[in-house]
Parts: C-alpha cells; structure tokens; sequence
C-alpha cells in the first residue's frame, strides 16, 4: 500500500502534463505559472497555520527577501542563478529564525503580530533602499533561467518548471506530515498542553516549521523574479501576506490539496472579476466573508463534508428500508 | 530647539488621532478577543462621511459630526449582526478573516460612492495657529488633542461610573460569568462593536482636515493604530492613550531627526520591540498570553 505513489499524485501529474500540451495561449500560461508560485506559498503557510496552528501575516516579506535576494545577485553581482538560489532561501531562513524565535515562546497568536510588523518592515526596506533594490520604480533586467543548454524562456518551459517543483513540494510536506515530526506538529494543533506533557519540544517544532514556510516562501519568490524579470516592492506589500493566508484558509486549513484549491481560487478570481470592473473589491469582499461564515473548514472540506453528508443519508435511508 | 519642538507638536497631533484609533481596537478586543482588522476602514468611513455631509452638504459641524458617528457606527451593528455573529464555530482564525474580508469589501464600497480622488476639509474653526516658543501649533491640532482627550475621559467613566459600562467590563472578562449573572452578554458585544466603530469614526473626522480623504486612506491608519495599542498594552484605555501618544512622538522625532525614510517604518520596529521585550504592552502584565 505503502510503496505505491499516492493516486492524488498520479492524477496531479496527469493534469500538469496534459494541460501543458494542450494549452497554447501564452496568457493562460503565464496564469498557470502564477497558479503555481502562489501554490508554493500557500503550501508553505499551511504546514505553519494548518499543522503547527499559528499565523503569519508578514509571509510576503519572505517571498520579497526570495525575489530580491536573486535579483540582486544575478543582476547586479553577476551570480549565476542557481549559486543565488541558496543564497535567497537561506537568508529568508535565518530571518525568520530571528523573527521567529522570541514570538514563539509566548503562547497564543504573537507570531502574528511580530510578522504583521516585520512584513511591514521588509515592505518599507524593499521601497527605501533604492540604491540596493530599485525603490518604489522596481528592479528591472533579472536574468531568466536556464539549466545548461536548456532556457526557460517560453511559457510552456516555465509552467513545467515550476509545477515540477510544486509537485517536489507537494510530496516533501506530505512525508513531513507523515513523519514522527508530523504527529508532533498535529499533537501541537489538537493541544499544545498535552503535546508538551508527553515530550514535545512544541517551541523548537514551531520554530522549525515557520523556517520551513519562510524557506519555501524564498523559493517561491527566486521562481517569481526570475519568471517576469522585472520586480517591484507592491509585490510584496500587507494586502499579498493577506492573500496568502487567505488563500490557505479558503481552500482549507491542514490539507495539501486544499492548498493548491485556493491557490487556484485566487489567482484566476481577479481575472473572472475584471467582468465586475468597479465591483470587484465589493465582490471579492463578499465572496471571501461568505466561505467563511458558510464554510469555515474552507472549500476543500466543507466540500467534502456536504458530500459526505449527502451519502451518510442516502446510507441512512437505505440502510432504514434494509433494516426492516 | 524650536525645531524639536515644532515635531513634538506633530509627534502629539498625529499622536493623538492613533490614540483614538487604539482605543477602538481595544474596546472591541477587551470585550471579545478580536482584533478587528476592519478597523482601519470605518475611519476611513468617518472621513468621509464627513466629507459629504459637513463638506457637500453643508450641514452644522456638530450635527454632521453626530450624524457621520451614528451612520459608522451603524455599520458596524450590520457587520457584527451579518458577517461576525452568522460564524458558527468563532475559531480565532475565522473571524480574524471575515474582518480582513469585510475591509476590503467597505473600501470597495467606498471607492464606488466616493470614487478614487481624494477630498480635502478646512479646519474646524478658523482662528490663526498659536505661536509657542517659536513653534507653531495649527488650530486644528488643538482640536484633535482636545477631542481625543476627552473622548478617552469620557470612555474611563463610562467604564468605572455607568451601570452598563460595569457590565460590559464584567462581559470582556467572562461572558459566561456575565451571563449567570444576568447580563445581556449577547448585546454586550454588540455594543462593543457599536461604540468602537463609532470611536473610530470620530478618529477618521478629527484626521480629515489635516489629511487627505480617500478610500484607501484606512489600511495605514488602521494598522498603526494597532501597533499604538499593542505598545500601551491592548485592552486597556490609558495604555492606548500611551502608546498612540508615543507612537506619534516618536514616529515625528524619527522622522524629522533621522530620516523620513522611517515614517512608516517606525510603527512596526516599535511593534517587534514590544513583542520581544515587554509582549503584554507598556501598561499591562509582562507576560501575557492571551489572543
């Protein structure tokens, strides 16, 4: 049972793999690719907020120190790339082992806080220090990728460049959570009290998983700037760290898949809502208050709660009539 | 000197308006745990309610002044009654995203009512500013200092003198307990909700004459305020009077004694410095876990 790769994966591939041939439009690429970054940040906050129970509202300053970090590196000091990849998810890991490390030894809600006011503060850094980033008029000519002879220009090469990675990503957090350290954070959501009376180190754990989220954040940002080579600091502003929990809550708390959902949700939601042209705030607004009062477990759940539902009457019924 | 003095005069005003921002966070935190992420945007609505009814329409300051804290704080009874009250299960997390929700959804509101320029106000009285020691105080800061002092006055009796004021205080420090013992604990929150949006409006009518009023002006302001409450220590009246105080002081010394660069920055190190050395506020216990 074990040894066979999960079918959830299977279909994943299947789907990344026919809608990159089938699909044309170089728009509809380039959304794709965009689906994708946003599922790796989505990804990153939900082991935080759905396995670890905490909440970061600063995750875009992560994604920045990803995107600049490369930006700066390849652009202005020639590095290759993939020398810079390192680079960026390392920086972004120590930052967040610093902003980290106090916040998470109070209990309660206080890593938000801290990395409301930190995400603010990457934001202003990202728009002040214009002799290092650009300021508010952006960075422009990051180089794009390439590995050996093979550039990653087109929209197609992009698009399975990053839902490859997602896919790394996708399995790297499910064997997280099936792992001893998995149980332990699962321990930390359900109570923190009890998993701390049987051993757990729950500040260490934390730690550990807002790092992780931090690092995929960078990656995702590395992947970002390197897709449309020009950056600028409203990237990475209060409103995107809002989106990315956002979408983690959407799609649905403590499940990979509902990651991706509200990824998806999300990004092509503003599309379908330029329809709405000066409604569209009112009705993102809406839509977001709604799934919330309606279903607060998030899309991906409550979904499936319905459908379960649905069927456990059916059964009812009919298990009724079989009874008698 | 004069110099100093002329940004602790601006370091007040602005300290003042955060002040009273951090006081509607606090009222409706006390009362349920909540911070209401929406703040930020009623005001805005009290900015602008202004603008049109005091600015357009033309009506007596003190009536539209009245009239702009009933219509906010309006609002506010429909957002608890409709988007906070329907939640089922109030995990934290939940309503904290309903009150994200709701923001954007009130500066959609606004842009499609105000539209996307922004509108200006003359001061509350014409005199000519005051001279201090070579300093210059607008007259209109005289008023904002003036009003934000009296309304956190006013709140303190409220909460030590008034009957309903005991029981919403009793209702933030348990609403089960509050409940046995007969108090509507129910419109308790409500309440809370009412006066805190209403407080927030009159911080968004006190800043509109020396701002400008638009529908995105809430988010900054909003966040800042809560910063000046988690400074002073949230949940307690005097400790957001501090810390918007200080804040605003701070952030005009910062500004003008080092670099501009730092006008918005200054809230938020002020915030992680809090969090790291004293996380329960200035004025509150040192180690606090609750929220």
């Amino acid at each position: 049972m074990r040894r066979l790769p999960p079918i959830g994966h299977i279909i994943f591939i299947l789907a990344v793999l026919l809608t990159g041939f089938l699909i044309e439009n170089t728009y509809y690429f380039q959304l794709l690719v965009f689906v994708g970054i946003h599922t790796l940040l989505a990804l990153g906050l939900n082991m935080l907020m759905g396995y670890a129970g905490q909440i970061s509202l600063g995750h875009a300053a992560f994604y920045g120190i990803g995107a600049y970090t490369t930006a700066i590196l390849t652009a202005t000091y020639g590095f290759s790339p993939w020398a810079a990849l390192p680079c960026a998810v390392l920086l972004a890991s120590a930052v967040a082992y610093v902003v980290g490390l106090p916040t998470l030894k109070l209990s309660g809600y206080y890593l938000g806080m801290g990395t409301l006011g930190f995400g603010m503060i990457g934001f202003i850094v990202f728009r002040e220090w214009s002799s290092l980033t650009g300021g508010s008029s952006g960075f422009v000519g990051i180089p794009p990728l390439e590995i050996g002879p093979v550039s990653f220009y087109s929209g197609r090469s992009y698009f399975f460049l990053v839902w490859t990675v997602v896919l790394g990503i996708i399995i790297l957090c499910r064997r997280l959570i099936d792992s001893r350290t998995g149980r332990a954070l699962r321990s930390i959501h359900d109570s923190e009290k009890a998993s701390r009376a049987i051993g757990v180190d729950t500040m260490a754990l934390k730690l550990r998983v807002f790092v992780f989220s931090a690092a995929v954040a960078a990656l995702a940002g590395f992947l970002y700037a390197h897709f449309v080579t020009f950056i600028s600091p409203g990237t990475f502003d209060f409103l995107a760290s809002v989106r990315m929990v956002t979408m983690v809550v959407i799609g649905g708390m403590a499940s990979v898949w509902g990651a991706l959902l509200g990824a998806f949700l999300l990004t092509l939601l503003p599309e379908w809502l330029h329809a709405f042209s000066e409604f569209e705030m009112v009705v993102y607004g809406l839509i977001l208050m709604g799934v919330m009062i309606v279903l607060p477990r998030g899309l991906f759940r409550g979904l499936l709660d319905v459908f379960e539902g649905a069927r456990e009457q059916t059964a009812k019924r009919s298990g009724g009539v079989n009874g008698r | 000197m004069q110099e100093v003095l002329q940004y602790l005069f601006s370091g007040l005003t602005n300290g003042a308006i955060y002040a009273v921002i951090a006081v509607g966070f606090s009222m409706l935190y006390s009362a349920t745990d909540l911070i209401n992420f929406a703040h930020g945007e009623f005001v805005m609505l009290g900015s602008l309610f202004l603008v049109t009814l005091w600015g357009a329409w033309q009506i007596p300051l003190p009536i539209a002044f009245l009239l702009t804290v009933a219509c906010v704080a309006l609002t506010g009874l429909l957002f608890e009654r409709f988007a906070i009250r329907t939640v089922r299960k109030p995990q934290p997390i939940v309503l904290v995203i309903i009150t994200v929700g709701a923001s954007i959804f009130l500066r959609g509101v606004a842009m499609i009512l105000w539209g996307k320029d922004a509108y200006s106000l003359p001061p509350f009285s014409n005199q000519p500013p005051l001279e201090l020691a070579g300093a210059t105080l607008l007259i209109q800061s005289v008023w904002i200092i003036v009003i934000s002092l009296l309304l956190v006055f006013g709140l303190h009796l409220f909460y030590r003198r008034t009957l309903t004021g005991k029981a919403m205080q009793a209702t933030a420090i348990s609403k089960r307990a509050a409940w046995i013992t007969g108090i509507p604990a129910g419109l308790m929150v409500l309440l809370a909700f009412v006066m805190s949006t209403g407080v927030g409006a009159v911080a968004g009518m006190i800043i509109a004459p020396v701002t400008m009023c638009s529908y995105d002006m809430g988010t900054l302001l909003g966040l800042k305020g809560f910063c000046a409450a988690m400074l002073g220590g949230i949940g307690s009246l005097w400790g957001a009077l501090l810390g918007g105080i200080l804040l605003g002081v701070l952030e005009a010394l910062g500004v003008g004694l080092i670099s501009s660069a730092l006008k918005d920055g200054v809230a938020f190190i002020l915030l992680l410095l809090i969090l790291y050395f004293r996380p329960g506020g200035l004025i509150g216990a040192a180690e606090s876990a609750r929220f």
